[in-house]
């Protein structure tokens, strides 16, 4: 068999069945999608610097919300989970390729039209999507611009797109690890990404549901959601919910599994209880599915519901307390340095536990009259995402990118960016939790004067994060165009498959099965 | 390129070294950020870090329960961060510290499974007798309805017959800095809700096209307001005193500019205010059996409409969320269809019925300035006493 190598041109990437291909097509879609997210998100931090309205007026600033928040979720963070499996789960487990590589085209490149389609609502007339990225009905139905229609199909392809892509990484390790690789001896990160697939496809249908429910009631006569016609608003939230609150984990699992395989490779000690870690996983994801209604405390469910939803939540306190027991003790007598990746995944596990803090709270249902809908709520979910889903991202880029274009990053750049990423981050999202106990709600384009201050902060945190990631682009493009050669173990003796092969990764990778140990 | 990497981390340290400064900065000229005349608010509000403790025996035991829960999870941050900072300052590679190889005891992982389970606990026992307390309505001495809308309260005390609009009084200019902001911007309205203080007051809260939810921080009360359903909550304030809240649940446009006004005030002065209120209901009967001249009617209409209907038809009636008023159908056409619109609205849309929000005599009003003004010149016009008739028949 000869190594043949890609195609040439654009008809390259469109027709490409290989899974580092499609990989890197996932993973600059989510950077683009990253870009432009922070600009929505950039738009609302200069109206929220001041109070009164300068920029933009409220039907557009609830625009940007909304955007922001389906961009970022849906364009984002998951396609770059997506993009980070392709590349990483068959080189992991010793395989030539994902199983279904033509599927695997397929499911992404229908993402570039699901997103260009929901970005063009907001050249409309009526404009974009205006009901926050939860859309809660009947703001969303009855309420909506005309434009909804248009979102409900970018929602259905973007399902279809995770599906496929689960379907896929399901395929892909079960049937396809090198001999050897039994299931326990898999890295953290195809154990994370196995159950995260199935999680979305347990919820992605859910959220089909949804919308078709919501299509038929605003075109077809249907009253899922009005009440006027004997429907129920509330149940559009226990379904939204069902598959949001698996949603969050399907944002944070394969997280976990980066963070796993880049600590001990830096602190140069293996990774401290394995076996918990995927059972903690496990406990996770079940424990995922009956929590939703935490979301839903102040709609007046009956006590017994409230008390349930409130245990439950509780409870996922301790697998994820686990987690965090095994980074901490794999770093505890370890020898210890801190390159980029290192700084990104220890600021993961700080700032994500100060996001499980706050979710911890968040779960006591009395208290959480005071803070639900409120920019303690917004300040919770940014500690978990933005530390915890994008800060766990970028650390693989920085740990994978010389694996994978064969060359090292550069040091201090990459370190500048950590620490311009980090502060921006804190000052963006850590006043957020002062104005939220303080009173101010959510989404609101306004506010009273007594939260001036820790607005005007939060507003230029987010302007130095933001540009902080035009840095961090620069940083990638300039290590793709050269920089130090990477030798095939790129650091100092990290475990796993992918470090066996050449820097960078040749075409085709474990056309013969590797031998596991 | 070296060049310009070097540039950019040192412009990179010049932007952090003023965000470090930030907020010593902002600490001595905040005020210059603020639009000039804007009401200074005091040190004390400016940099609130906490919930408020409230003034309801409720709103004290939320906040007891929050900080327990908040100093728990302080001290397990202590514990586990103190843990990762002495590893990473003892265990470094630089230090010369060699890795040790130990990855694995079931003992420790059970301990650290059950121990967080046993804290769990511990915090579940008062966050469950909270919630009961709170969710026993039962026995109210004051029964008040509230409905949200797009976007505005409506109170209406049970049994009473008292029933009104609660509207936001800021300025548009206000808003949009052509005039100085007054203390308490975003957060007055025309009409507070006015309770006594020292009993129980019972909320019927629920909602009229969207979701809101009724807010009112010092009070811990938060309620979503759901069409078709009717939650209740209740409180008992100990102190009188203006309170005040927003809604809490995106509901459009104007989500940010509804907020809630609670005054409470003792028990007597809250009789002399309702006795006060049903006096003013039989004034607004009378009213309506007057019949007034097409100047009169036009400029009552005028301030109808500004008050009630210029966010979604304009200022100028050109239109905005809703149509332009100007030359319409129905603004030009039959009486009859332009009273209908008003008191029936337009189901499915945002046009609410205005029927039982509006006085008749304002119904009447308004109808007859959209169809003199902006070149409408109807030149017709239509009594109090026409759209009570109107509604009685339909
Ligand atoms: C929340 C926004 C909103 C408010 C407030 C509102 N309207 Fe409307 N109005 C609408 C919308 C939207 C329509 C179009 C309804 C349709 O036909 O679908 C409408 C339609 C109308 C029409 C019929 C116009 C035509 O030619 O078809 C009239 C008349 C009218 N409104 C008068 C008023 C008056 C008077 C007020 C104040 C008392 C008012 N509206 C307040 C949104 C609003
Ligand atoms: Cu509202």
């Amino acid at each position: 068999m000869g190594d043949h190598g890609p195609a040439k041109g654009f008809g390259r990437w469109l027709y490409t069945t290989n899974h580092k291909d499609i990989g890197t097509m996932y993973l600059w879609f989510s950077f683009a999608m990253f870009l432009m997210g922070g600009v929505f998100a950039l738009v609302i931090r200069a109206e929220l610097f001041q109070p009164g309205l300068q920029l933009v007026e409220p039907e557009f600033f609830n625009q940007m919300t909304t955007m922001h928040g389906l961009v970022m979720v849906f364009g984002a963070v998951m396609p770059a989970f997506v993009g980070l499996a392709n590349w990483l789960i068959p080189m992991m487990i010793g395989a030539p390729d994902m199983a279904l590589p033509r599927m695997n085209n397929w499911s992404f490149w229908i993402l570039p039209f699901a997103f260009a389609m929901l970005t063009s609502t907001l050249f409309m007339e009526g404009g974009g999507p205006n009901f926050g990225w939860t859309f809660y009905a009947p703001l969303s139905t009855t309420y909506a611009p005309p434009s909804v229609t248009y979102f409900i199909f970018a929602v259905h392809i973007m399902g279809a797109s995770s599906i496929m892509g689960s379907i896929n990484i399901i395929a892909t390790i079960l049937n396809m690890r090198a001999p050897g690789m039994t299931l326990m001896k898999m890295p953290l990160f195809v154990w994370t990404w196995l159950i995260t697939a199935y999680l979305l496809i347990a919820v992605m249908p859910v959220l089909a549901g949804c919308v078709t429910m919501m299509l038929m009631d605003i075109h077809f006569g249907t009253s899922f959601f009005s009440a006027a016609g004997g429907g129920d608003p509330v149940l559009f939230q226990h379904v939204f919910w069902f598959f949001g609150h698996p949603e969050v984990y399907i944002m944070i699992l394969p997280a976990f599994g980066i963070v796993s395989a880049i600590i001990p490779t830096f602190a140069r000690k293996p990774l401290f209880g394995y076996a918990s870690m995927v059972y903690a996983t496990a406990s996770i994801a079940f424990l995922s599915f009956i929590v939703w209604a935490h979301h839903m405390f102040t709609v007046g469910m009956p006590i017994a519901g409230e008390l349930f939803f409130m245990y439950a939540t509780m409870l996922i306190a301790v697998p994820t307390g686990v987690k965090v027991f095994n980074w901490v003790t794999t770093m505890f007598r370890g020898s210890m340095t801190f390159e980029t990746p290192m700084l990104f995944a220890i600021a993961f596990v700080i700032l994500f536990s100060i996001g499980g803090f706050s979710g911890l709270m968040l779960a006591i249902a009395p208290a959480d009259f005071q803070y639900h809908d409120t920019y303690f709520v917004v300040a919770h979910f940014h500690y978990v995402l933005v530390p915890g889903a994008i800060f766990s991202i970028m650390a693989a880029v920085y740990y994978w990118l010389p694996k994978w274009c064969g060359n090292m990053y550069d040091e201090r750049l990459g370190k500048a960016h950590f620490w311009l990423s980090f502060i921006g981050l804190n000052v963006t999202f850590f006043p957020m939790h002062f104005v939220g106990l303080a009173g101010m709600p959510r989404r609101i384009p306004d506010y009273a004067l007594q939260f001036a201050d820790f607005n005007q902060i939060a507003s230029m945190g987010a302007f130095l994060f933001g540009f902080s990631q035009v840095f961090f682009l620069f940083i990638v493009i300039k290590t793709i165009r050269g920089g130090a050669q990477a030798t095939d173990e790129v650091w100092e003796s990290p475990e796993g498959l992918e470090w066996t092969v050449a820097s960078p990764a040749p075409y085709h990778t474990f056309t013969t099965p590797p031998a596991v140990k | 390129m070296r060049l310009i990497t070097t540039q950019l981390a040192r412009k990179g340290l010049l932007v952090l070294s003023r965000v470090a400064a930030l907020p010593a900065l902002l600490a001595t000229s905040a005020a210059t950020w603020a639009a000039p005349g804007d009401a200074v608010v005091d040190e004390a509000q400016r940099w609130v870090l906490n919930m408020t403790e409230g003034v309801t025996a409720v709103s004290r035991e939320i906040f007891d329960l929050h900080m327990l829960i908040f100093w728990i999870c302080v001290a397990i941050a202590v514990v586990v961060f103190g843990v990762m900072f002495w590893s990473m300052l003892m265990h470094r590679k630089s230090a010369g510290a060699k890795a040790a190889s130990f990855h694995e005891s079931t003992m420790v992982e059970i301990a650290w499974t059950v121990l967080p389970f046993m804290i769990l606990v511990l915090m579940a026992i008062p966050a469950t007798s909270s919630l009961i307390k709170i969710y026993d309505t039962s026995e109210a001495d004051i029964d008040i309805k509230i409905v949200g809308y797009q976007w505005k309260w409506q109170y209406e005390y049970l049994g009473e017959d008292v029933s009104f609009f609660s509207n936001l009084t800021t300025s548009q200019d206000e808003i949009y800095g052509r005039a100085p902001r007054g203390e308490h911007y975003l957060l007055e309205v025309d009409e507070p809700l006015v309770i006594p203080i020292n009993k129980k007051v019972r909320f019927l809260i629920t909602a009229n096209d969207v979701l809101h939810a009724w807010w009112v921080p010092a009070l811990a009360v938060k309620r979503d307001a759901i069409p078709g359903y009717i939650n209740d909550a209740w409180t008992i304030v100990e102190e009188p005193g203006i309170y005040r809240g927003q809604c809490a649940e995106l509901c459009g446009k104007a989500h940010g500019f509804m907020p809630i006004v609670v005054h409470a005030m003792e028990e007597q002065d809250y009789s002399d205010w309702l006795v006060e209120k049903k006096k003013e209901a039989l004034e607004i009967a009378k009213m309506n059996e007057l019949v007034l001249p097409l100047d009169e009617m036009y400029a009552r209409g005028e301030e109808v409409y500004l008050q009630s209907c210029a966010a979604c038809h304009g200022v100028d009636g050109k239109g905005g969320v809703g149509p332009s008023m100007v030359g319409t159908a129905i603004t030009t056409g039959p009486m009859q269809g332009h009273v209908d619109v008003l008191v029936n609205g337009v189901q499915g849309s945002a046009m609410q019925a205005f029927g039982n929000q509006l006085s008749e005599l304002d119904l009447a009003a308004v109808v007859t300035y959209e169809r003199n003004a902006w070149g409408n010149n109807m030149g017709d016009m239509v009594q109090a006493v026409d759209v009570l008739n109107y509604k009685k028949n339909q």
